[in-house]
C-alpha cells in the first residue's frame, strides 16, 4: 500500500548552518534601507528649516549615530563582498578570448571597482567639495 | 585480505530513519550495529544492514559510482550520495541516514519522485529546432564556445540532492527547482535549440525563477558541479529584461520560431 | 501562465544593491563618521549652505532621489524576503508593508525635494 509521508519542514531553517550565512547576507539589506531612513530624515529636515537641518547634523556627531553609523560600514562592506560574489551567479558563462571566465575574477573584479569608486568619491568630498 | 584494523573489529552505529506505512503511523529511527571497513561508502553501510540484518530495508542505488543519481538520501543531515559518501577510519563512529529532505517517503529511504519527473517532463526537455530539419541536411555545427554555454548543465544527473538543499522548495514544493532548471537551461543554452520562449514561459511563473531567492546552496550540495544556482539565476535576469522588453517588438520573430 | 510582478521589485533590488555596492561605503564613511567628526577639515562639507545648493541643484536632487529609493527599494526586497523565510506573517501583507514603506520613502523624498525647491 502506499501512504507517502511528507515530513514537516524545520521552521527555523534560515537560522541554522548553512542557511544562516544566507540570512546575514540578506540582513545587510535592513543596514542599507536603515541608512536611506537616516538620509531621509536628513533630505527632510533641509527642506523644514536650517535648524532643523543643524538638529540632524547633531544627531550624526551624536554617539548614537556613530555608532549606528559603525555598524552600517560593517554592513555596507559585507554587502560589497556577497553582492559581488552573487553576482556571477545571475549572468551565464562568459567566455572572453576562448577563455572561460571563472566566477571568483568577475568577483574580484566586481570588488576592485567598487573599492576604486568609493576612494574617488571619498577623494572628491575631502579634496575638491571643500 | 584482513589488514589489522578490520581484524580489530570496529563497530559503526547506523541510525536509519525506517517508515512502513503499512504499519507505521510516521517515520521511526532505527539502530544498526554494523563492522566498519576503513574506506567503505554508506551505500555499502545499507547493504550491509539489508543482506545480513534487517532485509526489509528499501532504498534506491544502481551504478554506485555517483552516476545513475539514484541513491541520494541525507547523511548526517546534508544531502549527499550515499555511493559518493566514503566513511574514513578514526572520524566516523555513527552515522545518521535519512530520506532526501522536502519529498514525501514512500517507504524508508524511498522518496516520491512522480512530482520531480513531471516537472522535468513540462520544460520541452529537448532540442526545439528553428525549422524542420532532415539528416540529409547534416549536423548541426557548433564551436567549443558555444557548446560551452550549457554544457555543464547537461551534466544533471537527476539526483535530486539540490531540491534537499534548497529552503525555497521545502516552502513551495511547487517550485519547478534547481535540477529542472539546469535541464531548462541545458537547451535553453544551446545554439542548436529555438524553444527559449516557451520555456520562459515558465519561468515568468511565481513557481518558476521567482521562488528563488538566491540561497545558493544547491550548487553546493551537486555532486556533478552543475552549478543549478546559475541556471535559476541567469534566468531571472532572463525573465527580468522580457518583462519591460517585451512590448517592443522582435523583428524576424515568426521565421525563427523563436 | 501567470506571469509574476517580481521583476519590478528585483530589478530595483538590483539597482539599489550595485549602487550600495559601489558607493555605500563612502557614503557612511562621509555622512556618518566623517563629516560629523570633522576629520580633515571636513565639517563645511554637509553645512546648511552646502546641503542646500546640492539640494537645489537637479543633478543634486537626482542624486539624492537615487541613492534614497534605491537604496530603500533594495532593503525593502531583502526585508520582504526574509520575513517571509521567517513565516511572519502571510505573504500579501508581508509584502505590501516592506514594498509600501519603500514606497512611502519614495514618495516622502520626491516631496522633500520638490519643497526645497530650485
Amino acid at each position: 500500500m502506499r501512504r507517502p509521508y511528507l515530513r514537516p519542514i524545520d521552521s527555523l531553517w534560515w537560522a541554522k548552518p548553512p542557511y544562516l550565512a544566507y540570512t546575514l547576507r540578506e540582513a545587510t539589506g535592513i543596514a542599507i534601507g536603515a541608512y536611506a531612513l537616516v538620509l531621509l530624515a536628513g533630505v527632510i529636515c533641509l527642506a523644514v528649516s536650517e535648524n532643523a537641518y543643524d538638529a540632524w547634523l547633531r544627531f550624526l556627531a551624536s554617539r548614537w549615530s556613530l555608532a549606528l553609523h559603525a555598524i552600517f560600514l560593517v554592513a555596507m562592506l559585507f554587502h560589497v563582498w556577497t553582492w559581488f560574489a552573487i553576482m556571477p551567479k545571475t549572468m551565464p558563462r562568459l567566455v572572453i578570448g576562448g577563455r572561460y571566465v571563472e566566477p571568483r575574477l568577475i568577483t574580484a573584479t566586481g570588488v576592485a571597482i567598487a573599492a576604486l569608486a568609493s576612494l574617488v568619491l571619498l577623494v572628491i568630498a575631502l579634496r575638491i567639495l571643500q | 585480505m584482513m589488514d589489522a584494523k578490520s581484524i580489530a573489529e570496529e563497530r559503526l552505529i547506523v541510525e536509519v530513519l525506517r517508515y512502513r506505512p503499512e504499519e507505521d503511523a510516521a517515520p521511526v529511527m532505527e539502530s544498526y550495529e554494523i563492522p566498519y571497513i576503513d574506506g567503505m561508502s554508506v551505500l555499502q553501510a545499507l547493504q550491509y544492514i539489508k543482506d545480513y540484518i534487517d532485509g526489509t530495508l528499501s532504498f534506491r542505488w544502481s551504478c554506485r559510482m555517483a552516476i545513475c543519481g539514484s541513491c541520494g538520501m541525507m547523511i548526517d543531515g546534508k544531502p549527499q550520495l550515499a555511493c559518493q559518501t566514503i566513511l574514513r577510519a578514526g572520524d566516523v563512529r555513527s552515522l545518521r541516514v535519512e530520506p532526501l529532505k522536502h519529498f514525501p517517503i514512500e517507504r524508508d529511504l524511498v522518496v516520491t519522485m512522480s512530482d520531480f519527473v513531471s516537472k522535468v517532463e513540462s520544460i520541452y526537455p529537448f532540442i526545439i529546432p528553428r525549422s524542420p530539419r532532415t539528416p540529409a541536411e547534416g549536423e548541426y555545427l557548433q564551436t567549443p564556445a558555444e557548446m560551452a554555454r550549457f554544457e555543464n548543465f547537461s551534466d544533471c544527473i537527476n539526483c535530486m540532492l539540490c531540491y534537499a538543499a534548497c529552503p525555497q522548495f521545502g516552502e513551495n514544493p511547487n517550485f519547478l527547482g534547481p535540477g529542472v532548471f539546469a535541464l531548462l537551461q541545458r537547451y535553453n543554452g544551446d545554439s542548436r535549440d529555438a524553444g527559449q520562449n516557451k520555456r520562459m514561459e515558465l519561468v515568468h511563473t511565481e513557481n518558476g525563477a521567482w521562488s528563488c531567492t538566491a540561497v545558493g546552496h544547491c550548487s553546493d550540495v551537486c555532486p556533478k558541479h552543475v552549478d543549478p544556482a546559475n541556471a535559476v539565476n541567469q534566468n531571472k535576469t532572463n525573465s527580468a529584461l522580457d518583462f519591460f522588453l517585451r512590448f517592443l517588438p522582435r523583428r524576424g520573430q515568426s521565421e525563427r520560431g523563436v | 501562465m501567470k506571469r509574476s510582478v517580481a521583476p519590478i521589485f528585483w530589478l530595483m533590488f538590483g539597482a539599489g544593491g550595485m549602487l550600495a555596492a559601489l558607493v555605500g561605503p563612502a557614503l557612511v564613511i562621509m555622512t556618518g563618521l566623517i563629516v560629523p567628526t570633522g576629520v580633515g577639515n571636513s565639517t563645511t562639507i554637509m553645512d546648511y549652505a552646502h546641503a542646500i545648493a546640492f539640494a537645489q541643484h537637479p543633478f543634486g536632487k537626482l542624486v539624492l532621489l537615487a541613492v534614497i529609493s534605491l537604496f530603500a527599494w533594495h532593503g525593502a526586497e531583502r526585508i520582504y524576503l526574509t520575513l517571509k523565510d521567517m513565516h511572519l506573517g502571510p505573504k500579501f501583507t508581508l509584502a505590501w508593508l516592506s514594498y509600501g514603506s519603500a514606497g512611502a520613502v519614495t514618495l516622502a523624498t520626491t516631496a522633500a525635494l520638490l519643497a526645497i525647491g530650485f
